[in-house]
């Protein structure tokens, strides 16, 4: 083997091992580096107590209520859900039936309180026809699932 | 050996790239200058709304492109680090330090156009959430690099301390791409990728591929201008430098 030849091979067996170890660091840490609970984990308790952490999940369809400034409405991963208070703006992409990340803490009654709402949206663009078309042929495969 | 392999190792030399280097730059400058005009028009006047987002999508059209090529770029030089630590080359070592600065321009512009966006759409100018907190870092690795190299007299000593930097980086790059799967992030997943059909309009994913391309070029030539220069800095002392600037 030439000596240039044992050195390529010295420097990718040390990025790989070097790789391996931060595969394995980040491993170990994966639980800590979630940005959002779902609701699934919180009814687990597997959320943090008496501390401030972010819930992630859908605005459950229907369950937006509006009392003044403050807007109450349950979040979902569509088994569990979570009931989230927060007064002030809510981001443009709020909506019901969208994805949600909330900041705050849990209360002992189960009641979410948060600081801070941000919208989190999916990795789909489309053109607006194209969208209503999408969501008249899925409300047509809904009807005819129907009984 | 095979002719194409002799020809590689003759630009594998400072003297004969550097003339290869000028002959290159005012194509892909073209290209560049052709490709952003169409990927702009693209971009701008022939791609629809969003339905979710409305207008204010259209910042992807520069938000992927540079985040793509930041983290390319990086891939680009920890490729030229290994290649210069195994085979003792200059001209790899010189490469490497060509491509930083427009490698960390990607990586900003990267993080600037998305807390721009980040703020109407999510609600928020900047979270900690891991895609961001990765490509963060990647920033500073470019800055680490550039800094790491300043600081450093001996040009030689300087490509090997930087390629040590490089490659050890480098490991940050798959962090960054596969973030958004393996854990919860406030940023959404990919849209394009190579497992799976674009979940964009054929229109728009158009305008951003082409936008990429027009990237790649610019990147390309600023490489090679800066390359040049840094040539002609390292190589003062040699006789073809001082013909070169005689004529």
């Amino acid at each position: 083997m030439k000596p240039r030849h044992k050195k390529l091979l010295l420097i990718v067996g040390g990025v790989a091992v070097l790789g391996i170890a931060a595969g394995l660091v980040l491993n170990a840490f994966r639980s800590n580096l979630v940005f959002f609970y779902t609701p699934t984990q919180i009814a687990q308790g597997e959320a943090p107590k008496d501390k401030a952490f972010r819930i992630g999940g859908l605005v459950k369809t229907g369950s937006l209520k509006r009392d003044g400034l403050t807007v109450h409405f349950i979040v979902t991963d569509t088994r569990k859900d979570t009931t989230v208070s927060y007064t002030g703006i809510l981001p443009d992409l709020f909506k019901e039936g969208r994805g949600v990340v909330a900041e705050g803490k849990l209360g002992n009654d189960g009641q979410f309180t948060a600081s801070q709402v941000l919208a989190k949206h999916d990795e789909n663009y489309m053109p607006p026809e194209a969208k209503a078309a999408l969501d008249q042929a899925q409300r047509q495969t809904a009807r005819t699932l129907q009984p | 050996m095979s002719v194409s392999l002799i020809n590689w190792f003759k630009f594998s030399s400072p003297a004969s790239f550097y003339p290869l280097a000028g002959r290159l730059v005012p194509w892909f400058a073209t290209i560049f200058f052709l490709l952003l005009c169409v990927g702009l028009w693209i971009a701008l006047m022939m791609a629809p709304t969003d339905a979710q987002q409305g207008e204010g999508y259209r910042i992807i059209f520069v938000h992927v492109p540079a985040s793509w090529m930041s983290m390319f770029i990086y891939c680009v030089m920890a490729f030229w680090s290994a290649i210069g630590l195994a085979f003792n080359t200059r001209l790899s070592g010189m490469m490497t330090s060509a491509l930083a600065p427009t490698g960390a321009l990607f990586a900003f512009l990267s993080l600037w156009t998305g807390s721009l966006w980040g703020k109407p759409m999510w609600g928020a100018w900047w979270v900690w959430d891991a895609r961001l907190t990765s490509q963060l870092i990647l920033f500073f690795l470019y800055l680490g690099f550039i800094a790491l190299q300043a600081a450093i007299d001996d040009p030689r000593r300087a490509d090997k301390a930087g390629a040590i930097l490089a490659l050890v980086g480098v490991i940050n790059v798959p962090i960054i791409y596969f973030s958004v799967q393996w854990w919860n992030t406030l940023h959404q997943g990919a849209s394009v990728s190579m497992t799976k059909a674009p979940s964009m309009a054929h229109i728009m994913l158009a305008g951003m591929l082409i936008m990429a391309l027009a990237f790649w070029a610019y990147a390309i030539t600023m490489a090679l201008m800066r390359v040049r220069c840094i040539i002609l800095e390292r190589e003062l002392a040699s006789e073809w430098v001082k013909r070169n600037a005689m004529e």
